[in-house]
């Protein structure tokens, strides 16, 4: 089809329009694994959870499958559990990444400016990039434990046998604690590659002019790298929202911690619920569209905003 | 002023260093107390007189008949890491040649879906594939966790490797065309040389998603005949199944992550040029 079109094109003679057919069907050719690849284990089970989710359907009990239509989703919809993992869900996402950009901004510059410890510093901080999330999970439970942690020991305000795992805002912290340690070296590398752009003369010329350093932070470095920190903002951002793995580890969903990935777990594979933890696999994805959705508007608005200005 | 700044970027590389360090010292240290005075309480970050045992828990993790499933682990990670890294870095090579060197059409689309699989929430496909993964028989199978490691991975390689392919003087393919080659004897011939090294940081990447991997790691296995280390560490039980026993899991936790700091301190140059590239310029 595409040939066709392709061959009677007025212009650029029979050789071009050969090159551009084999072309055109080479990078299909090559292309093809990769997309067939990416929508079997997405697209298809996608579209397969959308059907399970319109039946009331339980494992347990696979013979008593039965057509409910939006049910399901009126069900989740209407219970406070999933409102509240929800808004715990976008807690961890928005403070894990407002500190993980404070911190990681700061790891880069010192980065950036390093010379003679550049390979030990690039090295260990990709070391919390590497290691197992679970792991992290378990080094920081372990830290806060109150029997065998040092994380009370070492803070003075707290008492010894300040027990962090006992209540719903002291977990969570601890949770963010280990999803912040793993991932800020790769929101400060992505960083770092932003800071690279920034001109060195418009730095100098800036602090000639006699800028302070925070006015050239602020004026200069920030305004240069505004795409390099939208790059890691939202990188970081879909990737805190599915939270999952250390809140497994760290309470098994205890306190009031679970999100709302979590929660999808438990009622997919935990309680066997298909028809119900489908329904929540399609509110999951629909809300990691909004989130995506949401920070690429917000960021837009925000860079227009900025040219306006400047 | 002079004082703060020659003292301010020492201070900052000591920071980033306790940072990244910290948690790695305090989890060797707990691996090697006893795991008597773990259970008996044992605050303060170092091992002290009395509770230091050395290696007797990585002994145990890795001997003792009780702990079994964890060795098993080792090799079911390694395995299905390194395969599902092998065969995604080919389906991405191919595809990323495509995208970097190619007009095509259908080329935007292969990167929107491609992005939209990178920002998709894992957990929403666990029930699903655990259901078609029955049907299939591939449930609790080395395949049953290498076809989705493969997919998750792919939009991360082909966006490290679109972004070394385009830095790859072409002139030298047109000239291969020239001398009468086709465009896969060129490709094969003179790009896949210069492109090896952006096709083995693509591999490092791969490795450690794979690696890292714990939500299909958990739903889609169910014995130790595919479950990897993540999952293995989080079911792991001691004597006590009440108690979790910490010293013997800072153990197999240790173990677990020496080959991917093998794997940093040797490629660390690799691995950033990687990250950087496939997010900032993809």
């Amino acid at each position: 089809m595409t040939g066709a079109h392709v061959a009677t094109a007025p212009t650029g003679g029979a050789v071009d329009s050969d090159r551009t057919r084999a072309e055109n069907s080479l990078g299909r050719r090559l292309v093809l694994p990769a997309v067939v690849l990416m929508l079997l284990v997405t697209a298809f089970p996608m579209l397969r959870a959308i059907w399970l989710s319109t039946f009331d359907y339980s494992l347990t009990a696979p013979d008593e499958r039965s057509f409910v239509g939006l049910s399901n989703y009126w069900t989740a919809l209407t219970d406070d559990l999933f409102w509240q993992t929800t808004g715990i869900t976008v807690f961890y996402m928005v403070f894990t990444v407002a500190v993980e950009l404070v911190i990681g901004f700061a790891f880069a510059m010192v980065m950036h400016r390093v010379i003679f410890a550049r390979g030990v510093v690039r090295t260990s901080i990709l070391i919390p990039y590497g290691i197992i999330t679970v792991v992290s999970g378990f080094a920081w439970q372990f830290a806060f434990s109150s029997t065998n942690g040092f994380v009370n020991g070492w803070l003075p305000f707290i008492g010894d046998d300040f027990n962090w795992f006992g209540e719903s805002m002291p977990a969570i912290v601890a949770i963010c604690v280990s999803e912040i340690w793993k991932t800020t070296p790769f929101m400060s590398l992505l960083l770092l590659a932003g800071l690279a752009q920034v001109s060195e003369d418009m730095l100098e010329a800036a602090k000639v002019d006699g800028a302070t350093w925070w006015q050239r932070l602020f004026k200069v470095i920030l305004p240069n790298m505004r795409a390099a920190i939208m790059v890691a903002v939202l990188f970081r951002a879909l990737d805190a929202y599915r939270i999952f793995d250390n809140i497994f580890v760290m309470t098994n969903g205890a306190q009031d911690t679970a999100s709302i990935s979590f929660l999808t777990y438990r009622q997919t594979i935990e309680q066997f619920q298909l028809g119900l933890g489908s329904a929540l696999s399609v509110l999951l994805f629909l809300s990691v569209l909004l989130v995506a959705y949401l920070i690429v508007k917000l960021f837009r608005v925000d860079l227009a905003a900025a040219r306006q200005e400047g | 002023m002079t004082a703060v700044k020659k003292l301010g970027l020492p201070l900052g590389i000591l920071l980033i260093l306790a940072w990244c360090l910290l948690p790695v010292v305090w989890i060797i240290s707990l691996s090697l107390k006893s795991e008597e005075s773990i259970t008996a309480g044992n605050p303060g970050f170092l091992p002290a007189e009395g509770t230091f045992v050395g290696w007797e828990n990585y002994e145990k993790v890795l001997t003792d008949p009780l702990y079994d499933y964890f060795p098993r682990a080792i090799l079911n990670s390694i395995g299905i890491s390194l395969i599902a890294t092998l065969l995604s870095v080919i389906v991405a090579t191919l595809a990323a040649y495509a995208i970097a060197r190619l007009e095509f059409r259908g080329k935007r689309l292969v990167l929107s879906i491609s992005l939209a699989i990178a920002m998709f929430p894992v957990v929403s496909l666990v029930g699903p594939l655990f259901d078609m993964w029955r049907a299939f028989g591939i449930y609790d199978t080395w395949p049953g966790l290498i076809i989705p490691y493969m997919s998750f991975t792919l939009p991360l390689a082909i966006w490290t490797l679109s972004a070394f392919f385009r830095e790859i003087p072409w002139e030298l393919e047109q000239a291969a065309q020239v001398d009468g080659a086709t465009s896969w004897q060129a490709f094969r011939k003179v790009i896949v040389p210069l492109a090896a090294p952006g096709v083995f940081t693509a591999a490092i990447l791969t490795f450690f998603f794979a690696w890292n991997d714990f939500v299909f790691g958990i739903s889609l296995t169910s014995t130790e005949a595919a479950r990897p280390i993540p999952a293995s560490l989080a079911f792991f039980v001691g004597s006590d199944p009440f108690n979790r026993p910490a010293s013997l899991l800072a153990a197999a936790a240790v173990l677990a992550t020496i080959p991917i700091i093998v794997i940093v301190l040797i490629f660390q140059r690799k691995i950033v040029a990687g990250l950087t590239s496939g997010a900032v310029k993809g």
